[in-house]
């Protein structure tokens, strides 16, 4: 019964996107009060019934009925209870559920929090997100229907993938996917200002909180999806440049693009147009992911069984959104008044470098996750592109943008002046180089490429360090928002060191361990104790006992089992780690080889922490940047003809 | 400095990062994709000899053996039709048996064994990588031509 309720939810929910997508737009078209007046309240209703059909997902996944199809195949009576209920967004199906929910909940958000927007752009950016409620909610009911019944139903479930049973899986999915979705309100505001021709300053202040909040969620996403990756998968790699992080990355580095030049659209009113288009780029990424991942043209451990069906309904979708948007833009974009002039010296241009620097390299993580797809798709023989492309021409074209990040809060808007950014520079270059040269002799090895990582980092921190003191020195109290900026820039210096030290200084060794044995490296000692039985509450397990000792320090105890999960049959490893702000000790356990013995594979991994401190570093913007007062009191400002005047007149000119 | 002189700087300045871009995408290209290969291919002398590659296709039963010192594993990759040596110097991702798909990258060694860098995991017991899928269906079909056909007409068109 449950589940019948939750599919007649979806279906209802579809009918009011149908209503929450015509009547809106048509009404804001041509001017009936009444049917704009429909946009909120279908908004909040679609969410209700989204809400709905999830929680029935959720309560079958948790009451174990195993007459649901997606529940017998994805769950397990022995699953723990959080596992069941994570579960839910396991599937195929259910995380197209979850992606609905997403999206509902985002426009449940506009709907209550768009009281300063006037009321046709509110019905206009409603009924473009109703539009693509309406291409996922029908894509769940024709194609994947997450409440399928199995009839017989099924004695019992053939349980989550062992990999998938992680507290990781509680918290990834529906913060990448919030952060995806997010990215549907920065183009809906976008096409709305398409439609209706009002692309201002105005404009960009109402999107730059929204853009903001889904880059947020994104980068957490991508964040947790790395360390979880790092720690259960056993191999001790952060990234992969694996097609399904690809994916996900993409979305990324245009929404990072999207935020800086929604800053100057909002500030100076130039880009506008390339705001736009990078609003529709963000989001159509996020529906080409969704395609990569969901499509089954991809097969990994986020991949579920292939239709063709499927690909081919996501295809068209995405053929529809991107095509018609872009022919939109087109038709539309002339149309946008010039900005201001800016000088080439100025920070208006070194953010626009900083955005096509990072379009650029996009392209070419594109590139290399496509190729290989397009060559198999035409036949033409089967490669792999791998981490060593990406890194040879990601990097390349990233250090002149984090170099570019390092001066540009340091040089006034409009028309900069030389001379005094050159004095400015002064203590910053410095400071980067001290960071480069020394450093590495820390290590005990000098390598080009760690000081040439080393120097992007300390650069752009110490730029972030710079832009306050002058900030500070001018007498003006810096803003949350222009706090929140240095200190994501200072994010990206930490991520990067962090990058820079793991890739240069890591080291990894597989060895055959017998009890008693030693090995050193590293600068450790590390000893294998011993292997013993530990069972947990649906598996069988092995654990060992490593210790690792630091001459003269303290003795750190590391256990990493091998699993057999007693559903699937398969073993699993399970990697100790010991983790510290300089270095983590990485250590995962093969198989019980002749001699009582075990091979195993040991890491050191100087400040890989940093890697994901970085992160979090860039996502703290968020908060800041939304408790700044400027964007609470929208209201205030947009009454205030001379806003936009008393922005610019803060920043240090 | 003319808005127009400018612009044509701006211009110019998007033009060489495009060319640079290529540039770089270009030389990745040429160094870094990685070929496949099936065993029946390697045995046809297909396969480069000083560059890595992959190799796809199903562990053979009984075939794996650990060397001496305990860390070194060898197994044969067969996609029904040809087999082929591999040697491999570390852990073994978990779901790696005896009769499933595996993919394995490395360079062919003069002692004519294919001696592998990395051994590809599958995250799903049911997943046959798609290499191993394409290797053991080449194999199947050449196999059913050379069955019907005059084994003289049918090789050159089963091996693509």
């Amino acid at each position: 019964m449950i589940p019948e309720i939750g599919h007649f939810a979806l279906i209802v929910a579809l009918a009011i996107a149908l209503v929450q997508a015509a009547l809106p737009l048509t009404g804001a078209a041509r001017r009936i009060p009444g049917f704009i007046a429909v946009a909120r309240p279908a908004a909040q209703g679609l969410f209700v019934f989204v809400a709905i059909a999830f929680g029935c997902l959720a309560w079958s996944f948790y009451s174990n009925d195993f007459s649901v199809l997606n529940v017998a195949t994805n769950s397990n009576s022995r699953l723990p209870t959080a596992y069941r209920i994570a579960a839910t967004w396991g599937s195929h199906e259910g995380s197209l559920l979850l992606w609905v929910l997403m999206l509902s909940l985002w426009m449940l958000a506009v709907s209550v929090f768009s009281r300063s927007l006037p009321e046709d752009m509110v019905a206009r950016i409603l009924g473009i997100m109703g539009l693509i409620a309406v291409g996922f909610l029908s894509f769940m009911l024709f194609t994947s229907n997450p409440f399928e019944r199995l009839i017989p139903a099924a004695p019992d479930g053939r349980d989550l993938n062992p990999l998938l049973q992680d507290p990781g899986m509680v918290f990834h999915p529906p913060m990448l996917y919030m952060g995806y979705v997010g990215f549907s309100v920065a183009f809906s505001f976008a096409i709305a200002a398409l439609l209706d021709g009002r692309l201002d300053a105005t404009w960009a202040r109402w999107s730059r909180p929204w853009t903001t909040a889904a880059w947020i969620f994104l980068t957490l996403g991508i964040a947790l999806g790395s360390f979880w990756a790092y720690y259960e998968l056993g191999w001790g790699g952060w990234w992969f440049w694996d097609p399904v992080e690809n994916a996900s990355f993409m979305p990324w580095l245009i929404g990072t693009a999207l935020i800086h030049s929604l800053a100057v659209t909002e500030k100076r009113g130039a880009f506008k147009a390339w705001t736009v288009l990078l609003a529709i780029i963000a989001f159509s990424l996020s529906l080409l992911g969704t395609f990569l991942v969901r499509s089954g043209v991809l097969t990994s451990v986020h991949a579920f069984a292939t239709d063709p069906k499927r690909g081919i309904f996501i295809l068209c979708f995405l053929a529809v959104v991107i095509g018609g948007s872009l022919a939109l833009y087109a038709w539309r974009a002339n149309r946008v008044a010039p900005g201001a002039r800016f000088d080439l010296l100025s920070r208006e241009s070194m953010l626009l470098a900083n955005s096509a620097l990072l379009l650029v390299a996009c392209g070419a993580v594109m590139l290399g996750t496509l190729y290989p797809l397009f060559l198999d798709a035409l036949g033409l023989g089967k490669i792999s592109v791998g981490p060593p492309y990406f890194d040879s021409v990601f990097m390349p074209l990233m250090a002149p943008a984090i170099l570019l990040a390092g001066i540009g809060p340091l040089i006034a808007w409009r028309k900069g002046d030389a001379a005094q950014l050159v004095r400015r520079l002064r203590w910053v270059a410095i400071a980067a180089l001290l960071g480069a040269l020394f450093v590495p002799l820390a290590f005990g090895r000098w390598a080009v490429l760690a000081s040439v990582g080393l120097l992007l980092g300390f650069w752009i921190i110490a730029g972030a360090l710079a832009a306050l003191a002058v900030r500070l020195r001018s007498g003006t109290r810096p803003g949350p928002a222009f706090l929140g900026m240095l200190l994501a820039h200072a994010g990206i210096g930490v991520f990067v060191i962090g990058v820079t030290l793991v890739k240069s200084y890591e080291t990894e060794r597989d060895l055959r361990m017998a009890p008693g044995d030693t090995a050193q490296f590293g600068g450790y000692e590390f000893r294998f104790e011993g292997v013993r039985e530990a069972n947990g509450p649906n598996y069988t397990a092995a654990r060992a006992t490593i210790t690792a000792q630091r001459s003269g320090g303290s003795v750190v105890r590391l256990e990493p089992e091998k699993r057999v999960y007693l559903v699937q049959r398969n073993p699993m490893t399970e990697a100790a780690i010991d983790a510290g702000i300089s270095r983590d000790l990485y250590v995962s356990l093969g198989e019980a080889v002749e001699g009582n013995a075990w091979t195993v594979r040991i890491h050191v991994k100087p400040f890989i922490r940093w890697i994901w401190f970085g992160c979090l570093m860039m996502a703290f913007v968020g908060l800041l940047a939304a408790s700044d007062r400027r964007y609470r009191a929208v209201r205030r400002l947009e009454d205030a003809p001379a806003a936009d005047a008393t922005v610019i007149r803060r920043s240090p000119a | 400095m003319k808005p127009r002189h400018q612009r044509m700087i701006a211009i110019a300045a998007g033009l060489a990062l495009l060319a640079i871009a290529t540039a770089l995408v270009l030389n990745a290209f040429q160094g870094n994709v990685v070929f496949f290969f099936s065993p029946s291919q390697i045995a046809a002398k297909e396969a480069p000899v000083d560059t890595a590659f992959r190799v796809g296709g199903m562990v053979q039963e009984g075939s794996l053996k650990r060397r001496a010192d305990g860390i070194t594993v060898e197994f044969i990759v067969t996609d029904t039709a040809k087999t082929i040596p591999v040697v491999y110097r570390g852990l073994l991702p978990d779901l790696f048996k005896e009769g499933k798909g595996v993919v394995a990258q490395g360079r062919l060694g003069p002692d004519g064994a294919f001696h592998a860098s990395e051994v590809l995991a599958k995250h799903d017991e049911n997943y046959m990588p798609p290499e191993a899928a394409h290797a053991l269906s080449q194999a199947e079909a050449e196999k059913a031509a050379r069955s019907v056909v005059n084994p003289v007409v049918a090789a050159p068109g089963g091996s693509r």
